[in-house]
Formats: structure tokens, sequence, C-alpha cells
């Protein structure tokens, strides 16, 4: 069993975010660079200067986030920043060093910005709204005619949650130029004791508009999200039975109706790509086994038989077929693939150190897990495994606890939870590891799901 | 809305069963000593029955000794004593064994009124410290079961029951063949703990074996099983939160606690 090269991993990440769409201005990128983009800081008119900063650091944090651009150096850019597309003057001839005249495109593709695109507008209040408007100018263009790839309006509210949407929205537009999928209206959903009791809390995937969403003052714990994004399952202690699946509507926030078979245990369940069945783990013969269930908890099959312990089954999102799970079945816990009738055992990890938290890419072809090979037990680092090759890359190194890592929707971000600042927060990250990002600070957060 | 009528129909006539049968024990006539003291004073208005004492020697005893309860009432036709004494002639005497301070108060009623008198028995704890085995008579479900019932420990990753814990589960189940016996309608609840090391997921069925392997070495040493209930909570529950290896064994366990 081999490692994956780092460079090579960035390498698959880059090929799948640049689809056909964008593959064309990617073309245009000498050496299979990232391109450079410019983001200088809107102004606003009027009210909307009030939010202008929360659309700012919004916007920026989108695009730098996506990963697929190279960050023009903010402390490089020219001092007359346009707002328009009319303050563009082209010059006679071109001289940096001019610092009267107007902007001019090459002021930013020039070095020291060397940049490729430009992000520029203003935000103003109109009719009480908010109002974007936003453009991207390819800046190698010799003229303005030519280098405008968006120029649109955009509304929101006169507040810090307008300034958001409108700033999601301009980005979205942007990435897509380039056969990227925003991130931009993803939902991560985690468990929080900052109540006073674990239970599930949901944010935007950027750590904002963070909210409570049970309210059992019981221990609730193990998220999961279906496919679709309209049901959430997770292990709750209430009553005092012991663990048990509970499911909720996302789209009402209502329990739905879940048989629990009579079991001291049930727990860790996930979703069928279709949604229409659910797995889980139960201790109804006396060990922690897996099973299949209606999504009502109805038709009860067994899939797996042994005196061991099985927890976390995952079907492959994009076959729906392969299950990836944790057992214990041949000695300390590690990382599992059967076919979903239970057929074809393999163990994934290598048997070294305890493995865990298998979590499928959008893809279905690679897996994130949280494995200890390396270190003594407890000492969790975040790895990606291509599922077919079993090579392996790790992600982080030692820095405290790394677990229960999600994919993005876009198949190219990780959400995870570390104790590597001290206590146990949320951070996001794009896959290769880079870009990491803390997510929460109040109380201990952790088992984050990212989704649609 | 039928289940609740039928309930309280159910409840009802429960009630009046026990109602008729208190009636009838009350009916029964008090020893002759009470009708002899009433005689005199049977006409007209009838005065309320007089507590001629009620004493308590001694007032202060050490858990597990006795006192004497005395007392003499006249004119009354009925005299109890709380504390479930229950009904009592009119002169008398008992001895008590309270577990812990204690008031007694003895009703004497007739159709004239009731008086009451109380006493207390201050209960201090013992000198000398009490052999663990041998718990006062009048302890409850739960002071028993965290007096006589030990914690088991378990290796890292591992359900079976060490050798050390066998022969901590052998007393428990000795000791929890007796206190059953004595409290018919109670149970226990075996909890699994996990150290922090494993996954959350993991953890959660590790504790629940390790629950489960208690609940069947109990079993087998001939508890009975309907009596013990299981639950994991994996790591979410840990007695010490220290990262060391002190610590990850004092959380490695199966905890008894009472129902």
């Amino acid at each position: 069993m081999k490692k994956i090269t780092l460079p090579l991993l960035v390498a698959l990440a880059a090929s799948a975010a640049f689809g056909q769409q964008g593959a064309d201005i990617v073309g245009r990128i000498v050496g299979g660079q990232k391109a450079a983009i410019a983001i200088p800081d809107f102004r606003g008119a009027g009210k909307a200067a009030n939010f202008v900063a929360t659309f700012n650091q919004t916007l920026f944090r989108d695009i730098e986030d996506a990963g697929v651009f190279k960050m023009a150096p903010k402390s490089m850019y020219p001092l007359a920043i346009p707002q328009r597309p009319e303050d563009f003057r082209k010059p006679l001839k071109y001289d940096p060093n001019n610092r009267t005249r107007a902007p001019w495109l090459q002021d930013w593709s020039e070095p020291p910005v060397s940049s490729d695109f430009l992000a520029f507008g203003y935000t103003a209040e109109q009719d009480n709204q908010m109002v974007l408007f936003g453009w991207l100018f390819n800046v190698k263009q010799p003229e303005v005619s030519s280098a405008q790839v968006i120029g649109k309006i955009y509304h929101g509210t006169l507040d810090e949650d307008g300034a958001r949407k409108v700033a999601h929205e301009f980005a979205t537009d942007i990435l897509k130029q380039f056969g990227v999928e925003s991130l931009a209206g993803s939902k991560i959903y985690f468990v929080s004791n900052r109540s006073g009791s674990k239970e599930i809390w949901v944010m935007d995937y950027d750590g904002s508009n963070q909210k409570q969403f049970t309210f059992y003052k019981n221990l609730i714990t193990m998220p999961n999200v279906s496919p679709d994004g309209t049901r959430l399952a997770f292990t709750s202690f209430t009553g005092g039975a012991g663990p048990s699946i509970v499911i909720h509507s996302l789209e009402t926030g209502r329990k739905i109706p879940f048989y629990n078979q009579r079991a001291s245990m049930n727990a860790t369940a996930s979703f069928t790509p279709n949604g229409k069945q659910i797995i889980y783990s139960s201790s109804a013969s006396g060990w922690a086994q897996l099973y299949m269930a209606n999504a009502d908890g109805s038709n009860l099959q067994r899939l797996t038989n042994t005196r061991s312990i099985e927890v976390e089954p995952k079907i492959n999102p994009k076959t729906g077929n392969e299950i990836l799970f944790v057992s214990g079945r041949g000695g300390a816990q590690q990382v599992y693939k059967m076919n979903i009738d239970g057929a074809d055992v393999t163990r994934l990890t290598t048997g070294e150190g305890e493995a865990s938290n298998p979590a499928w890419n959008p893809q279905g072809s690679h897996m994130a897990f949280a494995w200890t090979r390396g270190y003594s037990p407890g000492n969790w680092n975040l790895f990606i495994m291509d599922v077919a090759t079993r090579d392996y890359v790790q992600l982080t190194q030692g820095a405290g606890r790394n677990e229960n890592p999600s994919w993005a929707p876009d198949g190219r971000h990780i959400v995870i939870s570390s104790n590597r600042g001290g206590s146990t927060q949320i951070w996001s990250m794009l896959a290769d590891g880079t870009q990491l990002r803390q997510l929460t600070s109040a109380g201990v957060n952790e088992k984050p799901v990212w989704t649609k | 809305m039928n289940t609740k009528r039928a309930s309280a129909l159910a409840l009802a006539l429960t009630l009046s069963f026990f109602a008729a049968g208190c009636r009838k024990k009350v009916g029964v006539p008090p020893p002759p000593a009470a009708p002899a003291a009433v005689a005199p004073a049977a006409k007209a208005p009838v005065k309320k029955p007089m507590v001629t004492f009620f004493t308590v020697e001694p007032s202060t005893i050490e858990r597990g000794q006795a006192a004497v309860l005395k007392w003499e009432v006249t004119g009354a036709q009925s005299v109890s004593i709380n504390q479930g004494l229950g009904t009592v002639t009119a002169a008398g005497n008992r001895s008590v064994f309270p577990s812990s301070t204690t008031s007694y108060t003895l009703t004497a009623t007739n159709e004239g009124g009731t008086s009451t008198e109380t006493v207390t028995v201050n209960v201090t704890a013992p000198a000398a410290v009490a052999p663990p085995a041998t718990p006062a008579p009048s302890d409850d479900f739960g002071a028993m079961v965290s007096k006589l019932i030990q914690d088991i420990y378990f290796d890292y990753d591992k359900s079976d029951v060490r050798e050390d814990s066998r022969a901590t589960l052998t007393k428990n189940a000795d000791a929890l063949k007796t206190i059953f016996g004595k409290f018919p309608n109670n149970t226990l609840t075996i909890e699994g703990h996990c150290d922090e090391r494993g996954s959350a997921e993991y953890n959660l069925g590790l504790g629940d074996r390790r629950a489960t392997a208690t609940k069947e070495f109990l079993t087998q040493l001939g508890v009975s099983a309907d009596r013990l209930r299981t639950i994991s909570y994996g790591k979410e529950r840990p007695s010490c939160t220290e990262s060391s290896e002190g610590c990850w064994s004092k959380n490695r366990r199966s905890h008894f606690v009472a129902q």
C-alpha cells in the first residue's frame, strides 16, 4: 500500500474543480497555475455603509475558501480603486508610476498585483434595501469592452444578513464562471454543549449564524443528514432507556416516527442515497451490529453477524452499494468495507493503530477518516483514502485530536472537529489540508455534518 | 380517553376496597381497658381524650440501638402512633429502631375530638465503624446499593470481566440477592463507560458490551435478569477528565445505579 503524494491529490481535486464550463478560462492560465484574483474592499453608500465591512469579509472569504484562486496580495493594490466600469480610463500611454490618472486594467494585471481577474463594485441603499452592483473583469484584456465577465445587480435586506446574502450570491456567480460549486448556502450541523447539555446546532458553512436546533436538555449526539438535506438522524439519550435513534424533519423541525428495535443501544444512523432506508448499529444481539431498515424503522434486516463491536455504517452516496463501517472484529477498531447485502467484507485500513469515522466524498471514490496510525491510542489524525486502491494521505500531523470528517457538497472541502486549540472545536479545510479555519469557539463543539 | 376512564374506575374500586378494609379494622373494639375508662364519662358533652403521658427512653440513641416509647391515654376510642406503628392499646410500650432522627406522633380520638402528642428520637452515627456487610435493616434500596455494590473495571478496549472483577462481581451478586429479596420492586441499572481514547461511536458499542457482560456474569451467579437494566454512556460521562492512565482506568467501568 503506497501513500498518495500530496501534489497528486491536489491535482486530482483541481481537475474535479475545473469542470467543462470553466475549462476555457482555466486553459488560458499558463502552466496550470491557479488564476489570480484581486478583490479590493467595496464601498457602501448611505446606510449600506454600516454593513459593507461584513459584505467585504464574506465575499473575500467565499472566494478564498473555494481554493481555486490565488488571492492577489492586498497590500500591492493600486490606490485608485474603480467602483464602476466607467471609472476605467484608458491612458494614451500606460505609465505605472503616474498616480494622478484614472484607474486602468493594467494597474491590476501588471506586477506587483499581477492579477488575472478583478472583482469590484459598490453597495448602496435603495428603497430601504441593500443593493450590490458587482462586476468581474478579466484584467488581462486590452479593452474595458472585452474585459467584463460579470456585471450584475443583487438585492438584500439592509442589515448584516442582507450584506452576507448579496456577498454569497456574487461569490457564487464568480465561482460558477470557473465551474466551481459555491459553498454559500450550505449548512453544517454539529453537536454543541453550550446550552448546558449536548444538543444539535446548525451554522452557515463559514461559521456565521450559529443556532441551536434541538432542545431536549439531554444527551443528543452523532448527527447525520439525509442526502437531500430534508431529514436529520441522531442518537438520543432521552427517556433514560439508553441510546436510541431519533429523526427530525429539517423542513418543519418536527420529530418523524422511527421504530427503534428492542435493544439497549440503537445508534450511529445514516441514510441511503435515495433516503428511503437507514442503516445503523444495534446491540439487539448482545453486540453492537449493523442493521438496515426503512426510513420509519420497519422492515429490519441484519447486515453483520459477529461477536464484535460494529458502528458507523456509511453507504456510498454514488453507487448506493458499498458500506464503509468501523469494526473491532479483527482486534482494535478499523475501517472495513462490505456490500449492502453484507457480503465481500474487506478491511481498508492496515490494522495499525485504531481507525474510525469513515466519510465518503460526494463522488463516492474517496473516504476521509480518523486514524491513530503512528501515534498512541486517542491521538486521532485525519486521512483520506482512495477506496479502490487503498492509497492514503495524512492531512493532520499530531496537532491534537482530529476527528469526524464530513465532506462539503463541493467534494473539495472537509469539516472536522479538532482540539488543536485547547478545546474541541469545528474547523474547515480544503481537502489537501490547507486553508484551515476555526468555525466555532463557544463551549465544546464536535461531530460536524456538512450538508447542501 | 377510554383507558383513562377505565383506570380511574379501577382506582376508585381499589380505594373503596382499602377504605372498607380500614373501617373494618377500626371497627374492631379496642381492648377492654378503654371502654371501662370511657364508661363513666359517656354522657352528654364528650370530652376529648387525654394523653396522660407519651415518652421515649432514651431520647438519643446510636444508629442500630433501640429506644422505648411508653404511653397512656384515657377517654379514647382509638389510639394510634405514626411511623408505621399503627393502632395501639390505650396504655403500653414499644421498642423502635429508627435509622435516623425520627419524630413519633401519638393520636388519640373519640367523638369529642382528637388529642396528639409528639416525641423525637435523636439518632447519632455509631461511634465504631460499622462493618459494611451488615447494613442497618432499615436502609433503603439506594443506600444499600451504594453501600454494598462496587464498580468493576476493564482493560483498554476489552469487555471481558477481569480476574479481580470476578471477585467483586461475586460479592455484588450475593449482596444483590439479599437486597432484591428485601426490595422486590426495585431494579438496578448497570452503566457501561469507557475512557476517552477510542472513538465516541465505537465506545458507545464498547460501553454497551461492558454493561451486558457485567449483567451476564451476575445472572449466571443467580441474580434475576429482569431486575437488571443496562445502558451505555460510551465516553460521554467520564468520572474524571485527565489524560492519564490513572484516570482512564477509572473510566473503563461498569457502574451500578439504583432505580
